[in-house]
């Protein structure tokens, strides 16, 4: 089990756009370098990307919600 | 009166410092983030109104309005930005027997969708650049740019300050863009409605400051050039418009008060127009709210532009008439931003770990922090704006250039060296400039 850490602190989104469709879903693959994530520094829109491959278990952390540099976003099962 | 600044950083201090001058006691919002701010600590009172995302505090409707309630507060400063020009956030404040400072909802809608504001404007006899009503397909779109002619931009009707705008350089290009353009507007604006502007190149932004009383009294407040620009953000404003023709000004000014009577406006508000170098100019878009950029109008002029929102919406008449506002020397603002220009204008959150402001003769900083502050990575990123009077052009950048070098800002990068090399640079000095200037020199380059 792995997890993917916020590079910069800000707002954490899961959408490219509100309304949208997530970036990744709970249960589907993603491999190394794949945007999964935003992170908005003053009105700034940083793509996030895992920096590994596998299957995403879990999100530990709600869309819109307040991120700290360092934290865990989420939990990818190694492939 | 008692007033909640709906506002956070150096507008919310600007509004306290009013608030206080005329005797009106002022009550601050704050989010998590912002607790123990300059704003919240000068204010009379304080309401924690949530988390610090803005979505969830500043933009939350809600959250503002039971924080009027609960204060006891019987009007609300909405300053720039995050609910300035919501209308319906105007008429839910005034659905709660509160006076929103600013202009009726009605007028905020209308000036807020671009293509209304366009048609606005052409009634009221003001110039607009050759256009399009809004567009559907591409076909639509063809037969449109065919009379307006290349290069054009393709507008979002729901955008404005900047965002929503494409260019299309030649015919090639037009169905693309047009249909990346829809989508942006919907994704961003939730509304995909786009027009045709043409393109009018080496254009100067002149934008003109007007007030309006209840009691018919319109006027302006003369011009700001904010031309400036990276990316179509302002980055230096200046008023008077350097090297501008007096009668052209007159006329500008004019057109200007002419569409704030049209549309029954109320309160202080700025007309964007665009210059070209021939002279012609025309109407861009109309900011229902006070602007970044209006100390420069301020101390040029003697007008303070937050105490007239202020009286205006108690119902008083403006202090000030037409003749009486006279054009008194040159003032320039710059816009100091946590953000690193050596590094693509990355914003940088951090602590403010030092923050020496510059002082004397003709200098004024309008700021909302402090040093050993936090500069939050959940809001835009200005730390303090910096503007200079002197007694002409020539002395005011003077000034602006000594207050630049007595600034020292450390924890976060700025914007301040960058500025000091703009301010020295012989053809800004020289002026005036356009709005892409500073793109094409390479300077701000992303």
């Amino acid at each position: 089990m792995a997890t993917i850490k916020a590079t910069m602190p800000g707002v954490f989104y899961r959408c490219p756009s509100p309304g949208a469709e997530p970036y990744v879903a709970e249960g589907s693959d993603v491999s190394e370098g794949q945007t999964i994530a935003l992170i908005e520094v003053m009105k700034t829109f940083n793509e996030v990307k895992a920096e590994v491959s596998g299957t995403v278990t879990k999100f530990l952390i709600a869309d819109g919600d307040e991120v700290s540099m360092g934290q865990d976003i989420m939990e990818v099962d190694g492939a | 009166m008692k007033v909640l600044v709906a506002n956070r950083g150096e507008i919310a201090l600007r509004i306290v410092r009013a608030c206080h001058e005329a005797g009106a006691e002022a009550v601050a919002v704050y989010s998590d983030a912002d607790a123990g701010a300059r704003w919240v600590e000068l204010a009379d009172a304080a309401e924690h109104i949530g988390p610090s995302p803005a979505a969830k505090s500043y933009l939350n409707v809600d959250a503002v309005l039971a924080a009027a309630k609960a204060s006891g507060a019987d009007a609300v400063h909405p300053g720039y930005g995050f609910l300035a020009e919501n209308a319906e956030f105007a008429r839910r404040v005034a659905a709660a027997g509160l006076t929103f400072i600013g202009p009726p909802p009605e007028v905020i809608e209308k000036m807020g969708d671009k293509a209304v504001a366009r048609r606005t404007a052409r009634e009221a006899g003001v110039p607009i650049v050759p256009g399009s009503d809004p567009v559907s397909g591409a076909a639509d779109a063809e037969r449109a740019a065919a009379e307006i002619g290349f290069p054009l931009l393709v507008k979002a009707s729901a955008g404005g300050g900047g965002r929503g705008i494409r260019p299309v350089a030649g015919a090639s290009e037009l169905a693309g863009v047009l249909a990346t353009a829809q989508a942006e507007a919907a994704a961003t604006f939730g509304d995909g409605t786009v027009y045709l502007e043409r393109a009018v190149p080496e254009a100067r932004h002149i934008e003109v400051q007007v007030l309006a009383d209840g009691h018919g009294n319109v006027v302006h407040v003369f011009e700001r050039d904010c031309s400036v620009q990276r990316r179509r953000q302002k980055l230096i404003e200046e008023a008077p418009a350097p090297g501008l023709d007096p009668a052209l000004r007159t006329e500008i000014a004019d057109a200007a008060v002419r569409l704030a009577r049209h549309v029954g406006y109320r309160g202080a508000g700025t007309v964007e127009f665009l210059l070209a170098p021939d002279g012609t100019y025309y109407f861009m878009e109309m900011n229902t709210r006070i602007q970044v950029e209006h100390p420069v109008t301020e101390v040029v002029t003697g007008v303070d532009l937050v105490a007239e929102q202020l009286r205006i919406a108690e119902g008083e008449s403006l202090s000030v008439s037409q003749s009486g506002i006279v054009l008194d020397g040159a003032a320039v603002e710059v816009r100091l931003n946590a953000e690193d220009p050596d590094n693509g204008f990355a914003p940088t959150p951090g602590q403010l770990e030092r923050f020496d402001l510059p002082g004397g003769p003709g200098v004024r900083v309008d700021s909302g922090f402090a040093a050993g502050q936090r500069i939050s990575p959940f809001y835009d990123s200005m730390l303090a704006k910096l503007i200079c009077w002197g007694a002409d052009r020539e002395q005011a950048f003077a000034r602006a250039r000594q207050a630049l070098a007595e600034l020292r800002i450390e924890g976060v990068s700025s914007t301040a060296e960058l500025h000091a090399r703009l301010l020295a640079d012989p053809e800004l000095c020289e002026g005036p400039v356009h709005t892409r200037w500073l793109e094409e020199r390479g300077d701000g380059a992303p």
